[in-house]
């Protein structure tokens, strides 16, 4: 017997679309409607058989991987904590409060994505709203390095380009779209204007965006590879919307200046507040990992790259962000929720994951799992979870659990290794 | 677990306590007769000689939500050198101006406060702000809902549907768990997102065709309506605004026979001054205070150092950002509301500080009856709730107020009104502006005092002449009879119970929702409501 769920919440991308349709049968997926094509691959994909914990490669009960994991972190004198962006609010709290009482250091992935941008916020602010703004107001749409047509997919469709809103009753014709990035994207094809961008320029195209807005002139005949009659054209754009609205991606973050391009990005979006309302809304990618920040801002102060080794929080990117802890070979060991840094960190930093004792925390198969020391299959939140999950805007969306797996959550079992370590 | 607090002076305002030497008996975290209590077999505290009072309410504090963390997120600077580390069971924190929620609730705890209500929850976001609470220990929270640019309210406004608005507050309240109706500047935060505000309570709601007057006059109605156990709590227009006293002056009028809660009034008494420095009308308000017995009002004191401003106030924060220079966050909530944070440093030695510290001070003073006038710093956008033992001496001790009032700058001090108030608070007005008033105006009947049934959150002091010593540090303090803090350190952190209130309505008007949720949000209707068991230890507090 097959029943439908509706208003699932998808939790592949920063979207985390909560209007899917699943159809269950028994502790199987047997459909999806609504997703778009990469979120239906995650539902599909998944695998309801109950696998058990490893500990060196050898299957073993629950308690003794518990047991076996502890082990490890009372062991270590300088822990890493690390992932954490496609887990729950509910097991993300967990996870600091065992970083705190280890005394390690935890850090997530927005540390190799929007940590940069965590940082301009820090230093100039973010004039942001929430997704149903940009649907409901904006009539001008900004995509600054991102791509959401591959990596966002149904971006477009709910939020920024199509759709009829409150006062863009039309979709797509009452929104101008620009896209800038240093190269033609499946983005760019459906813009009103494409502006490419020398690599590595942005910052230089958004300060003399920020001085034509000001009145001032720029002497040149073209910034960062576009002509100044284009930035003219721009800046005339911004000031004459109703609403406008940029979504910046890590096409800013993580080329040549990082931080600094961002912060020159939240400038310019504060300073057009001078001529009409504009806002800001980072292009987070995995599914929780605005929620990641907020739980660790809540609990430490701090948005990423967190040590507890004084007892007290400290915030260090480049001292304590995980690629740089592991690639100066800082850590003697490692717990790992919900990610896969083995495949996804630069090398210096993967491998020296293989030489410490890994414990990993995740659903699915991965290199993380095939390197670590201990390794818990858990559930998957939004499919045998329940738990909260913050959309890109940092609105709360609760997962919920479509049937009951027999796989204990990432809370539980850091509930248990809290309780285990000394 | 059964307590004994002998032989104290207690000031216990609702049960017409006035020092005298009382016990207290506690069994099962509520206060007892000495019939029920076998002394042998409780925990016995010698108070002779100190002073016993209920534990603290704050009625008006942001220490937990979107915005919040927005503003924790935003200032590494506040919490560099303000940290507090790992002890035993208890977790590390930071944050001067924005601690983090387990060390918010130890330092209200170390301070001697039990009860703590959360200011602005914008719903769409409410599940945040419980999930925040949960993390807040020892407290007893409850958080009040943003309704005042809500768009579906303002459309039943617009259409003459009022009891489709009451039935959809009812809603609301119940599905983000909430516990008060807030109204942050009706109608301007809509405006903003047009980049404009508000100024007249008569002034257009751009889209709606409605007006901050209806706005207000609507809720007040609502909240007699559901017969909630708060007065809807109102910050009005023109906060910081030299128009803010005449218009706070007219909402009381306009609201005139009703319950109201005016939050944070110092914001808006200000006058027209000299050039960009606003002039002190604490003297008219608190006199349209004085002559609306409905009105109860919180200060909102300004303390000299530090603070986070962060508002629902859109565009308030915006004009800040632009005269102060400082980083500004914004946030545009669909449907909903708005908000803003800006980081301030309030100086004595600048003329427009000094007059918010003035208007504060002359409010306190100037409101006769302390049972409608509340402690607050409006934290942590006057000031962090740290401060209120320092807002304490300053009530209770004149020459320490003078003293003060000569350091000011110039043109705020010469001819304020300050320099001839003489009142003095005594500790029993103090418990009532403290403790016994917030709780009797949040309808929290257990709460803000010790009478046979009321929750067993203690506070003992040690009785010193500077207060500001006094009230820093509490001798002990219980929690529903536990000891959580002793000599101004937590030794115990269980959690508190979240408050809120589930009034009755017309199941009709979820249909009219639900219509409304398919074109104003961007979540599932299904998606946006909070169960009961998704708000730690909670607990649903009856309507009238
Ligand atoms: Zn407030």
């Amino acid at each position: 017997m097959t029943t439908m769920v509706e208003h699932i919440a998808c939790t592949f991308c920063g979207c985390v679309c909560d209007d899917i349709v699943v159809e269950v049968e028994g502790s199987r997926i047997a459909g999806v409607r609504g997703a778009c094509v990469v979120g239906r691959g995650v539902l599909d994909e998944y695998d309801p058989e109950v696998r058990r914990p490893v500990v060196a490669g050898r299957e073993v009960d629950w308690e003794q991987a518990v047991g076996a994991a502890a082990a490890i972190l009372n062991e270590a004198d300088s822990p890493l904590i690390y992932g954490l962006s496609s887990t729950a609010i509910e097991a993300q709290r967990k996870a600091v409060k065992l970083a705190d009482r280890l005394g390690a250091i935890i850090d997530t992935t927005s540390s190799v994505c929007h940590g940069p941008t965590g940082l301009a916020m820090q230093a100039v602010g973010e004039a942001t709203c929430t997704l149903g703004e940009v649907r409901d107001r904006a009539d001008l749409i900004v995509f600054w390095g991102c791509n959401p047509a591959a990596s966002h997919p149904r971006h477009f469709g709910r939020f920024s380009l199509t759709p009829a809103g409150a006062l863009t009753p039309n979709g797509r014709a009452d929104r101008t779209v620009v896209v800038v990035d240093v190269r033609p994207t499946g983005s760019s094809k459906q813009a009103d204007h494409f502006l490419q961008v020398n690599a590595g320029a942005d910052f230089e195209v958004l300060t003399a965006l920020r001085y034509l807005a000001r009145g001032e002139d720029v002497e040149a005949a073209a910034i960062g590879g576009i002509p100044v009659s284009q930035l003219r054209d721009l800046v005339r754009t911004m000031k004459a919307c109703r609403y406008g609205v940029v979504f910046m991606g890590m096409g800013l973050t993580m080329s040549r200046g990082r931080h600094l391009n961002v912060g020159e990005l939240f400038s310019l979006v504060a300073e057009l507040n001078t001529y009409t309302r504009f806002s800001v809304i980072p292009m987070r990618g995995h599914g929780n990992v605005a929620g990641a920040d907020q739980v660790l801002t809540w609990s430490s102060g701090y948005p990423f790259a967190v040590s507890f080794a004084r007892g007290y929080p400290q915030f260090g990117p480049g001292e304590f962000s995980a690629v740089d802890v592991l690639a100066r070979g800082e850590a003697d060991a490692a717990l790992i929720v919900a990610s896969d840094p083995v495949a996804h960190l630069p090398r210096a930093a993967a491998e020296h994951l293989e030489h410490i004792p890994t414990i990993l925390l995740d659903p699915t198969p991965s290199l993380t799992a095939s390197i670590a020391q201990v390794v818990f299959p858990t559930a998957s939140y939004g499919l045998d979870a329940a738990g909260t999950a913050y959309r890109m805007d940092n609105v709360p969306i609760p997962l919920h659990r479509l049937f009951a797996s027999g796989r204990p959550t990432d809370e539980e079992i850091l509930d248990r290794i809290i309780e285990a370590v000394t | 677990m059964m307590l004994g607090v002998l032989g104290g002076r207690v000031y216990d305002p609702q049960n017409g306590g006035d020092g005298e030497i009382r016990d207290i008996w506690a069994k099962d975290g509520r206060v007892v007769s000495p019939e029920e209590v076998d002394p042998d077999r409780a925990e016995i505290i010698d108070a002779a000689g100190l002073v016993v009072m209920p534990g603290g309410v704050d009625i008006h504090s942001h220490l937990v939500g979107a915005k919040v963390n927005a503003g924790r997120k935003l200032r590494p600077e506040d919490h560099r050198g303000a940290e507090r580390a790992r002890t035993g069971v208890f977790r590390s924190g930071s944050g001067r101006t924005v601690p983090t929620t387990h060390l918010t609730g130890y330092l209200y705890a170390e301070m001697g406060y039990t009860t703590v209500m959360e200011a602005a929850t914008a719903p769409l976001v409410a599940r945040h702000t419980h999930e925040e609470l949960a993390d807040v220990p020892i407290l007893d929270k409850g958080a009040f809902i943003t309704m005042g640019n809500n768009h579906f309210l303002m459309k039943c406004i617009r259409d003459g549907r009022r009891e489709a608005a009451r039935d959809y507050v009812a809603w609301l309240l119940g599905v983000s768990k909430g516990y008060a109706i807030k109204i942050v500047n009706p109608g301007g935060v809509e405006n903003w997102k047009w980049g404009r505000n508000v100024g007249e309570l008569d002034d257009e709601v751009l889209g709606f065709g409605v007006t901050p007057r209806q706005i207000l006059e609507t809720v007040a109605w609502i909240n007699d309506e559901l017969g909630l156990p708060h007065a809807p709590h109102i910050h009005g227009i023109n906060l910081g605004r030299s128009s803010s006293a005449r218009t706070t002056i007219e909402a009381m009028e306009t609201l005139a026979g009703r319950r109201t809660h005016l939050c944070h009034l110092q914001f808006l008494s200000y006058g027209k001054g000299k050039g960009r420095v606003h002039s002190s009308e604490a003297a008219a308000v608190a006199e349209a205070v004085n002559a609306n017995p409905e009105v109860t009002v919180d200060v909102g004191q300004v303390v000299f150092g530090p603070a986070t401003t962060m508002t629902s106030d859109g565009p308030l924060q915006y004009s800040l950002h632009r005269a102060t220079g400082s980083k500004w966050v914004n946030d545009d909530v669909e449907g909903e509301t708005g908000g803003g944070i800006v980081p301030i440093l309030y100086k004595r030695s600048n003329p427009i500080n000094a007059v918010m510290w003035l208007t504060g001070m002359e409010l306190f003073l100037l409101i006769d009856d302390p049972w409608r006038v509340f402690l607050t710093t409006d934290h942590p956008n006057a000031g962090c709730f740290t401060s209120y033992p320092h807002v304490i001496k300053l009530l209770m001790d004149r020459a320490y107020r003078l003293e003060v009032l000569e350091s000011i700058h110039n043109r705020a001090r010469k001819g304020a009104l300050l320099h001839e108030l003489d009142r003095e608070y005594s500790l029993r007005e103090i418990a009532i502006i403290s403790r016994a008033g917030p709780a009797r105006a949040l309808g929290l009947r257990n709460k803000g005092h010790l009478g046979v049934g009321a929750d067993a959150d203690i506070a003992v002091y040690q009785e010193m002449d500077d207060k500001a010593e006094m009230f820093a540090r509490p001798r002990y303090v219980f929690k529903a009879g536990e000891l959580v803090a002793r000599d101004g350190m937590v030794v115990a952190d269980p959690p508190g119970r979240t408050f809120y209130v589930a009034p009755p309505y017309d199941p009709g008007i979820e249909k009219d929702i639900r219509k409304h949720f398919e074109q104003a949000y961007t979540v599932s209707f299904e998606n946006y409501s909070l169960a009961s068991d998704q708000v730690a230890h909670g607990e649903a507090v009856a309507c009238r």
